[in-house]
């Protein structure tokens, strides 16, 4: 249980004006599941790195439960990092691989075996102590990976990218796994990723970094509900912006004017965001606008239309019987819900 | 079995299997290439050690008329020099490999690894032995080393051996850190080990193949140098390149013979000792292949 805590946080390279991160602050509680999400390039991996004392940040400082660990080379810090691509021994067995931490501590051949014994259990392992890595599928080597940073009981646990390598059906499984084990051991844990949904199933707190900065830190949901830019929001999927000025709680549109709740956004030009489940086609009423149907997809258990209003190309997502009910070319009415309208910053 | 018996048994093997399974061209072609090199490197060895336990043995005569152990009498005899310099030349070629192992593994790591400014430059440095005709450096050389001292000395050779070594034993290990992912050596940290203890569980065996066959390289390279060894040790360094080429010199051939094999042998034995390194799915130089 270890409280992380980044310090306006910098990493320039050589050429001193280009920052892989830049003043990232962010404060990481014990024993969540954290994630660093962002499209490659970002610095998340920097970040990572950074924390488990790969490299040194240009400025700022890291903490584990207030003392900082700058001072602190890697082997000592206890912030074990599992690599995208595994990085087993080659020339070690499965065994041997998961018990290097325990080795290299000094701990005896005995005690390591029932600990190697243990931790293979916990990942499903059991009986692969004398496999080579080689000999193993993509899916067995992540997890002889994560029983191998998991058997020196590490403060803080970093995972890059850990699903992204998976299949489908090996990523659900390994993500019951983490979430299982996490759950157990109450492991403060960081990942990284630059899939969004991965983010969202397995994080308890997102922290979305573009260019080396922190754009967002928050729940998932509210990356859903709440984001912070339109970049952000087109980044969980947001998909319909309409531009508008704000006069109190009127938005002013080449569409109309909309009604919107209160929001701490100031006056001025802002950028009208909804989810496209959260569009009601062929609803009239209040912040109802009219409409043509361009196009659709009929998904089996809900149906996407493409709507354009104006010079606006807006996306619906509705119950897939409603496929029967509006037809391509159509003219309707759409209403955006009062409680459902977010407004983000207009982008520069 | 009836002919029409064996006609669909062959059809119910695929094409691919059967060049696999039986005597195909490429087997063949693949066993002569084998043979081939095994007559090369061995048939040449057939005249020596017949010459080396011959005492008379003139033309048109297809062996000699006369047989005798002097020549390896000589070879052994604490009189002779060949102990001695049998002692010098492997002293100097297993100083000289130790040292380039040690030059090699930092630089192959920078070459390999890492991009710099005049890289290209380093690079051109470092082949430049194997570019420019030895004899030329070496006088030069031998002047600055008379001043500091080191001429006719065993230390001046090994360090003049180290000058169409070090090329080899770069190259080699550049060619291994390239194929090296860092992250490794990462990875070990984060798990507790420190910078030595990386380096010996994690660096040190993944490099581990080039290290035996830049090894290899250099000992055999030191093991046959003659004209750096005969400038610099100014005669009193005696390697066994040099006897033998006094021998060779001389006309005694059947000395010449035996000496010959007591100077190839080191050279065969680290070969067969270290060939698992050379061949395989973990050869250290690509292109080889299996055979």
């Amino acid at each position: 249980m270890t409280q992380v805590n980044l310090l306006q946080l910098s990493k320039a390279y050589s050429s001193a004006d280009t920052y892989a991160v830049h003043n990232l602050t962010l404060e990481i509680a014990s024993g969540q599941i954290t994630a660093l999400l962002g499209p490659s390039g970002c610095g998340k991996t920097t970040t990572l790195k950074m924390i488990a004392g790969l490299l040194r940040p240009t400025q700022g400082d890291i903490t584990f439960d207030g003392q900082s660990v700058l001072g602190i080379p890697a082997e000592r810090r206890g912030a074990v990092m599992v690599f995208q691509n595994y990085l087993l021994f080659p020339y070690m067995s499965v065994g041997e691989n998961v018990g290097f931490g325990l080795k290299m501590r000094g701990v005896d051949q005995q005690t390591i075996r029932r600990k190697v014994a243990e931790i293979l259990d916990l990942v499903k392992l059991s009986g692969f102590e004398d496999r080579r890595p080689k000999q193993l599928s993509g899916g067995q080597q992540q997890r002889v990976a994560l029983a191998r940073a998991l058997i020196v009981e590490p403060k803080v646990l970093l995972l890059d990218e850990p699903l992204s390598n998976l299949d489908a059906h090996l990523r659900d499984e390994m993500r019951e796994l983490i979430l299982n084990i996490q759950r157990q051991l109450r492991i403060t844990t960081i990942f990284v990723t630059h899939d969004q949904e991965e983010a969202v199933v397995l994080a308890d707190k997102i922290a979305l970094m573009f260019d080396g900065e922190l754009q967002q830190f928050d729940r998932p949901n509210a990356f859903y509900k709440r984001p912070i830019s339109v970049r952000a929001a087109r980044f969980f999927g947001g998909v319909n912006f309409v531009d508008g000025v704000k006069r109190g709680e009127r938005v002013e549109t080449p569409l109309g004017i909309f009604h919107v709740n209160r929001q701490e956004i100031p006056d001025g030009p802002v950028v009208i965001t909804i989810r496209p489940e959260n569009l009601k086609l062929g609803e009239e009423g209040e912040n109802a606008i009219q409409g043509r149907i361009r196009s659709h997809v009929y998904l089996g258990t809900h149906a996407r239309f493409k709507v354009e209003a104006g010079q606006w190309h807006l996306e619906v997502v509705a119950e897939a019987s409603s496929v029967e009910q509006f037809h391509d070319g159509e003219i309707l009415s759409l209403k955006f819900p009062r409680e459902n309208i977010w407004l983000v910053p207009t982008e520069k | 079995m009836t002919l029409e018996q064996a006609a669909t048994r062959d059809l119910a093997i695929p094409p691919s299997q059967i060049a696999e399974t039986g005597w195909g061209w490429g087997q063949v072609a693949r066993w002569l290439v084998v043979v081939g090199i095994i007559v090369g490197v061995l048939l040449p060895f057939i005249p020596l050690a017949v010459w080396s336990f011959s005492h008379r043995w003139y033309f048109p005569a297809l062996i000699p008329t006369q047989w005798s152990m002097r020549a390896w009498h000589y070879v052994f005899s604490p009189g002779s020099q060949v102990p001695k310099a049998l002692g010098y030349s492997t002293v100097i070629a297993l100083v000289v490999t130790l040292l380039s192992i040690l030059i090699g593994i930092p630089a192959g790591r920078a070459m390999g690894l890492h991009r710099f400014r005049g890289k290209t430059l380093v690079e051109f440095l470092i082949l430049a032995p194997t570019i420019v005709p030895t004899i030329a450096v070496a006088m030069g050389i031998h002047v600055a080393f008379i001043k500091y001292g080191l001429a006719d000395t065993l230390l001046g050779v090994i360090l003049v051996h180290l000058i169409p070594v070090t090329p080899y034993m770069v190259m080699i290990m550049s060619s291994v850190f390239a194929n090296y992912d860092p992250e490794y050596e990462e990875q070990a940290r984060t798990l507790g080990a420190n910078p030595v203890r990386t380096f010996i569980y994690v660096t040190f065996p993944a490099i581990l193949p080039g290290i035996v066959v830049g090894g290899l390289f250099s000992f055999i390279i030191s093991w046959s140098q003659y004209v750096l060894t005969l400038l610099i040790g100014g005669g009193r360094v005696i390697t066994l390149p040099l006897l033998l080429f006094s021998f060779a010199g001389s006309g005694d051939n059947p000395i010449t013979a035996a000496l010959s094999i007591v100077f190839v042998a080191p050279a065969v034995i680290f070969l067969i000792v270290t060939s698992r390194y050379l061949t395989g799915e973990n050869a250290a130089i690509g292109g080889f292949g299996k055979i």
